[in-house]
């Protein structure tokens, strides 16, 4: 399986950006270099809310103990 | 006839109606009986009898309470529940009933209510038990019927609010024998793929409306335990609205239906989309606010070093300069004036001292061939030569006598 960025981890990074732009002791710079990075990461964020297709994979117990999860057919 | 403690009927019956209203065990009574003399007055109230071999009571079911039930009929073996209380104007006490089943299913309820009181006690359901499921989960267990209309629903709902979401689909029979044992297994493998492959972030149990005893897998005790002891947070939605089984007093969450399981579980991502869109307002608004700031600090510091700049210390120097330049010109201009003044004065005595002027004045200057001049008359004797100065030239004479 193809590995998305994680939606939780970019809106977590996201929200502690703006967290630190409003609170942090930041240089002007650092603060541009911040913002520059939480509209990137918004950018992301809105991406994969505009792309993302349900995937739906299925358990299968394999004879010899293990579990497979193939993609469910519906 | 002693006179103390005479009471009004009314006053004897409001306190028996009060050790009936004070007694735990008459407020939450469940009855096995037979129904007779059921009749449905026009009010919409409804009055019967339950009865066994050997003993009777009075019941009433209220119109409001009467609208949401199946009503008992007569000779029918039901189980009711409600409380007992004493009815002051007929001077009877009646069983207020508030829930009443064919008998058949009310052994059923028994070992619902049995059983929910016992996990109960057992702290299975306790609210600090349950735990709080993510608000934007990446991966979701479902542990359902694969071709049930139930996962369709939960599908179409998580693609339409969450589809970043990646569901793992454990099938399980829903009904039936093989249902507890299937459901448990259902929940211990998506535990185990969570422990072992990719963590979930949730867990949602779920089965369409049915029956009592369709639904009677998720009141199984098997199923509670796996519940409890799942690592993984569960969501249950089984049934329709009223439907309560006792895997929802043990989830962590409990949603009245498949659907609203799955709405549970996400947030809708338009929401999301507004709440990124606040995320980056707020962010703008900030830098907006530094820059501004910056740019006020940056005018200031300008201002102070425009007064502080090197050109304005020069231009006042150079005003110093001019200044000590003029003072000096002034100055040399006076002392000009009086060393000529003083040099006017030394040519008018030079001039004076002239002896040349003298000699205009008729005098002359007598000097001996060594060139001094004759001052004293011991200097010459006879015919002694001498040379003559005057005014316009010179000559020389001889000396007669003395």
């Amino acid at each position: 399986m193809t590995d998305q960025p994680n939606f939780e981890q970019l809106y977590r990074e996201l929200e502690e950006a703006v967290h630190r732009l409003e609170t942090g002791d930041l240089t002007l710079d650092e603060s541009l270099a911040l913002f520059e990075q939480s509209v990137r990461i918004a950018e992301q964020c809105n991406g994969l809310l505009d792309q993302a297709e349900l995937r739906v994979r299925q358990l299968t117990a394999r004879p010899n103990g293990g579990l497979t999860a193939d993609p469910f057919a519906g | 006839m002693p006179q103390t403690n005479v009471y009004t009927v009314l006053q004897i019956t409001a306190y028996i109606k009060s050790l009936f209203t004070g007694d735990p065990l008459l407020a939450d009574v469940w009855l096995s009986a037979e129904v007779s003399g059921f009749t449905q007055a026009t009010s919409g109230h409804c009055y019967f009898t339950l009865k066994d071999a050997s003993a009777v009571i009075k019941a009433v079911i209220w119109r409001t309470q009467a609208g949401r039930m199946t009503l008992p009929r007569n000779g029918e073996a039901v189980l009711a529940h409600g409380y007992i209380s004493v009815y002051e104007q007929g001077g009877a006490y009646q069983f207020y009933v508030d829930h009443i089943e064919p008998a058949g299913a009310g052994r059923l309820w028994l070992e619902f209510e049995r059983l929910r009181g016992r996990l109960e006690a057992e702290g299975l359901f306790a609210a600090e038990r349950k735990r709080a499921i993510p608000p934007r989960p990446a991966r979701l267990g479902v542990a359902t019927s694969p071709t049930a209309a139930a996962l369709r629903d939960i599908l179409r709902t998580l693609a339409a609010r969450w589809p970043l979401v990646e569901v793992i689909l454990a099938p399980t029979p829903v009904q039936g024998e093989q249902a507890p044992p299937g459901i448990v297994a259902a929940i211990q493998a998506l535990n185990r793929w969570s422990a072992e492959r990719e963590p979930l972030d949730a867990i949602i149990l779920a089965r369409g409306g049915g029956s009592i005893e369709e639904l009677w897998a998720f009141n199984d005790e098997r199923v509670a335990r796996a519940i409890v002891a799942s690592a993984t947070p569960i969501i249950t939605g089984v049934g329709h609205e009223t439907d309560f089984t006792i895997a929802d007093f043990a989830a962590d969450l409990r949603a009245a239906t498949p659907t609203a399981a799955a709405t549970l579980a996400t947030p809708d991502r338009r929401d999301l989309a507004a709440s990124l869109a606040s995320l980056t307002n707020a962010a703008h608004r900030d830098m907006t606010d530094r820059l501004a700031a910056a740019r006020e600090r940056t005018a200031g510091l300008t201002r102070r070093l425009a007064r502080l700049s090197p050109e304005a210390r020069l231009a006042s120097n150079r005003q110093r300069v001019d200044e000590m330049h003029r003072r000096a010109a002034l100055a040399m201009a006076s002392r000009l004036r009086e060393v000529r003044e003083r040099l006017t004065g030394q040519q008018l005595r030079l001039a004076a001292l002239d002896p040349t002027a003298v000699l205009a004045r008729g005098y002359a200057i007598v000097s001996l061939p060594n060139g001094a001049v004759v001052t004293s008359v011991g200097q010459v004797k006879p015919h002694d030569a001498l040379h003559v100065r005057v005014a316009d030239g010179a000559f020389d004479v001889t000396v007669d006598g003395r």
